[in-house]
């Protein structure tokens, strides 16, 4: 049994150790919100942001976790920042299929969080979620206007 | 899948309820679990044969009945089943808008679901799938028309209520207005009396003119619950009691597992409930996927040996390397798909001649969401399966023969679609839901079955690898007199849907090979069977994905051969066709005049740009792509895009879909390549199958040419496009001709 701090609530989990993040929240919390796309950290449709950090969760086994706040998606309109991105994606039209699209908005928030006012490269080193529907130029947008 | 447009419903009852449709059966599971499978099940079936079924199977005209499809709710939103299946394209909006125009309610008030099976969803010719790029092109009339008969059984029965003659009612978004007496009525409190009256048939449309929905840009229904996680699709499902499953599959399609050496101590695991053999795979059912997965992993599995050679199965030795060998030695001169002029004379007296083969290798889906399948069985002796699928009728008619059920005893639920492209038709073993029904059935218990991104990438249906020959006779002038194509391989259409579209060439094969608006005066198509041993798919644009890029690039082949410029050549060839030819400048004009290159850019990189059009799912398009070369890769930096779809209903979306289709279209010409080496394909992930990431998604500029034409389909034409501009791009950079797909299998250099 551990204790999980996610979204402000602390949670008791009763998981093996290596059970990865991405399931504790989907499975074992129903937190469905952050999917699971690749399990090998390459899609980022899992993000979540961990004590401020845009991270995989599919990559974080739940031991490794301890004390870290964990914000999902389903925190997001809690948090200013978050605020703002959702309504960037909304006012951006950026879903299509939406998929990946709780992941792209968490690793958005999470960069305008560190760094309000993003370049184009920042936003770029930092947006590396893949979308297979190609949102991408729309994304990118969304990320400049939520900064403006 | 052009070839659905023509398909009258009482041809596909009688083909399919005659013929087993061989290849469904042909390997995986229902080869081995119920012999020959019906299509027919789950296509629509005429009146006489309906009665035969019961009175609840008599098939109304499909799209006609209101109940059936609309629930005027109470609170002013209209809940609409669909015959569609939401996956990103944008339908669910696209028909609130064209049903709400003739309604008179707002978009944005209605909430769509995918409606379950039945004969009132059969309105794309009279069969029901989300493909093809159908959606809107194929509903359009009878959705239009659906709200206005809505609207009118709304006005009678407000007449009724307000006792006040019909013609002196109007409605104002969602509520029926009596001006004179200053009184209205909300459509949510006269639906239950409106649904009781006779539907007309005879009532005008509105001019088109006066439209308020259809035609504008209109904000997407599903934006913000995609936006904030909250947007439900099959992986999310979870349903009361239900236990986790994960499998395993053969390594080589089409074979068994012999024996677990250690299933004692995979069962003694934490969480796992039993471990199954299942036709093809292994699988683990626990009560979390993770534990499920783990132990799945851990079995020690014998599998019985594959073919030791050849291209009949997926053999010992089988590679995509050969398959591509077998489709290049194949000579035949095969079935005629389109001749036209004297081909043979005007080679006869060709000043040249110009030869050249392509091909282009398997591809995966690589949607983002993860197969997956939910199955229930009920008390009642009733089946529940959740599953992603484009075609629920034919899901129900396979999940029945699979349990045992008749289908009517069967409910098919279709969430949302995280991202599909094709993946979700029937491809027999390629579905996880029979594993889910199967696993359901020996636990007792619901369970669902979701497949890792591996076993996806080992499973997944894929996009054939094609190959095609030309042989162009150009004149004196330089200008294209004949051409002679021959397209080897095996299509989708012919091999799921082979017992219906009897055509004995597959139009999935050779589209964008025939049909061109070039005037060359002089054409053979040929088409020669080589069947695939591997499961082959629907993938976004179809025969399309591969052949606009062999077409086009060969006519830069010609227009060079020629010493012609490839923009000049095109529009000489189109001379008889305004259509095209205003198609073709308006993709000029958007990217700022024509210019091959190469010049420098701005950046100081060397630059050049190529052009190519197509004609796919009754839309056309033209294109145009700059691209530079860094690292030995293509960069391509701007798509502009020219379609022409005929008309739109919201050209948001549209553009949206040309610019998403394009990525993919992008992601295919640099990246992507399914590759078997010894029977089993080597990429299981991401990292190994590379998809087009945000540093390599260029500018994409879209124009719509709304020229009045038929409505064309749109999810899909953006795509074809793409590859033949990228390439003949390169070609200009490199000075030499890739052509075998994808860039990234060889170094481009500049010249």
């Amino acid at each position: 049994m551990q204790t999980l701090t996610i979204n402000g609530s602390r949670h008791d989990v009763d998981v093996e150790g290596d059970t990865p993040l991405l399931f504790v929240l989907r499975d074992t919390l129903g937190l469905t919100g952050t999917k699971y796309g690749c399990g090998i950290g390459q899609c980022g449709a899992c993000t979540v942001i961990l004590d401020g950090q845009a991270t995989r969760s599919c990559q974080i086994p739940a031991e490794s976790i301890g004390d870290a706040k964990i914000t999902t998606i389903e925190a997001i309109g809690q948090d200013a920042v978050g605020k703002r991105v959702v309504e960037a994606w909304v006012g951006v039209q950026v879903p299509q299929c939406g998929y990946c699209q709780s992941g792209q908005v968490m690793a958005a928030t999470a960069l305008l969080q560190q760094n309000p006012r993003p370049s184009d490269d920042d936003i770029g080193q930092a947006m590396t979620n893949l979308c297979r529907c190609g949102t991408y130029n729309a994304i990118a947008a969304a990320v400049r206007q939520a900064a403006a | 899948m052009n070839d659905l447009t023509p398909l009258r419903r009482a041809h596909a009852t009688s083909a399919a309820s005659q013929e087993p449709v061989r290849n469904l059966s042909r390997r995986g599971f229902l080869g081995a679990a119920s012999g020959a499978l019906i299509l027919g099940i789950g296509l629509p079936v005429d009146p006489a044969l309906a009665q035969a079924e019961g009175a609840a199977a008599i098939a109304p005209k499909p799209g006609t009945r209101v109940a059936a499809f609309l629930e005027i709710r109470s609170d002013g939103t209209v809940k609409l089943l669909s015959p569609f299946v939401e996956g990103g394209q944008g339908i669910n909006t696209g028909l609130a808008q064209t049903i709400g125009e003739e309604l008179d309610i707002d978009p944005s008030r209605f909430v769509v679901e995918c409606a379950p099976p039945g004969p009132d969803y059969a309105v794309v010719n009279g069969l029901r799938l989300t493909g093809g790029s159908f959606s809107t092109r194929s509903s359009y009339a009878v959705m239009r028309r659906l709200g206005a008969t809505a609207r009118e059984m709304l006005l009678r029965a407000a007449a009724a209520r307000l006792d006040v003659k019909q013609e002196t009612l109007a409605t104002n978004d969602g509520r029926v207005v009596h001006k004179a007496s200053n009184r209205s009525l909300g459509y949510g409190e006269l639906a239950q009396a409106a649904l009781a009256l006779l539907p007309r048939e005879d009532l005008p449309l509105k001019d088109p003119k006066d439209f308020r929905y259809i035609g504008k840009p209109m904000a997407r229904l599903d934006m913000r619950d995609k936006s904030t996680g909250k947007a439900t699709y099959a992986i999310d499902l979870k349903v009361e009691g239900m236990l986790h499953a994960a499998v395993r599959h053969a390594p080589h399609l089409g074979t068994e597992p012999e024996a677990l050496a250690n299933e004692a101590a995979v069962k003694a695991m934490p969480g796992v409930d039993s471990v199954h053999r299942l036709p093809g795979a292994v699988a683990v059912v626990a009560d979390s996927w993770w534990r499920a997965r783990k132990a799945v992993e851990a079995l020690d599995v014998t599998w019985a040996k594959p073919a030791a050679d050849g291209l009949a199965t997926v053999s010992g030795t089988f590679s995509s390397a050969a398959m591509l060998a077998a489709l290049k030695a194949t000579r035949e001169p095969g079935l005629s798909a389109e001749a036209e002029g004297d081909v043979a004379g005007a080679f006869a007296k060709a000043g040249r001649v110009v030869e050249a083969e392509y091909d282009a290798p398997y591809l995966a889906h690589a949607q983002l969401e993860p197969p997956s399948s939910i199955a229930r069985f009920n008390g009642d002796g009733t089946l529940d399966v959740w599953l992603p699928n484009q075609m629920p009728e034919l899901f129900q008619s396979v999940a029945a023969k699979v349990a045992g059920l008749q289908p009517d005893a069967v409910r098919i639920h279709s969430p949302m679609l995280g991202g599909f492209f094709g993946r979700h038709f029937y491809y027999g073993s390629s579905n996880p839901f029979p594993q889910a029904i199967l696993l359901a059935k020996a636990t007792g218990r619901p369970v669902r079955v979701l497949w890792s991104r591996e076993e996806e990438f080992g499973m997944d249906a894929v996009r054939p690898l094609g190959f095609a020959r030309f042989r162009a006779a150009l004149g004196p002038d330089g200008m294209p007199l004949a051409i002679h194509t021959t397209a080897v391989g095996e299509g989708p259409i012919g091999r799921w849907f082979g017992s219906i579209f009897k055509a004995p060439v597959d139009s999935s094969v050779v589209e964008g090979l025939d049909k061109k608006p070039y005037a060359i005066p002089n054409r053979r198509l040929d088409y020669v069977k080589v069947a695939h041993p591997v499961t082959i798919a629907f993938w976004r644009s179809v025969g399309h994905s591969m052949n606009d890029f062999f077409y086009e690039s060969f006519l830069d082949e010609l227009a060079d051969a020629g010493a012609k410029d490839p923009f000049a050549l095109r529009m000489a060839l189109l001379k008889d066709s305004l259509r095209h030819k205003t198609l073709l400048q308006a993709v000029a004009d958007l990217s700022g005049g024509w210019k091959r290159g190469p010049f420098q850019a701005e950046d100081g990189t060397k630059r050049a740009r190529g052009v190519s059009m197509a004609s796919p799912f009754g839309s056309e398009t033209a294109t145009i792509a700059e691209v530079s070369l860094k690292d030995g890769e293509a960069r391509v930096h701007d798509l502009w895009i020219a379609i022409d779809p005929g008309s739109v209903v919201n050209p948001a979306i549209v553009k949206r879909q040309v610019e998403g289709a394009a990525a993919l279209g992008l992601s295919a010409t640099l990246l992507e390549q399914i590759v078997y080496e010894g029977g089993t394909r080597q990429a299981r992930n991401y990292d190994t199958y590379p998809i087009l990431d945000r540093d390599r998604m260029p500018r994409v500029h879209v124009t719509i040419i709304e020229s009045g034409a038929p409505m064309g389909g749109i999810g899909e034409p953006g795509l074809p496009g793409v590859p033949p501009a990228v390439v003949n791009a390169v070609a200009v950079l490199t000075g030499s001709r890739v052509r075998s797909l994808p860039l990234a299998k060889e170094k481009l250099l500049s010249v």
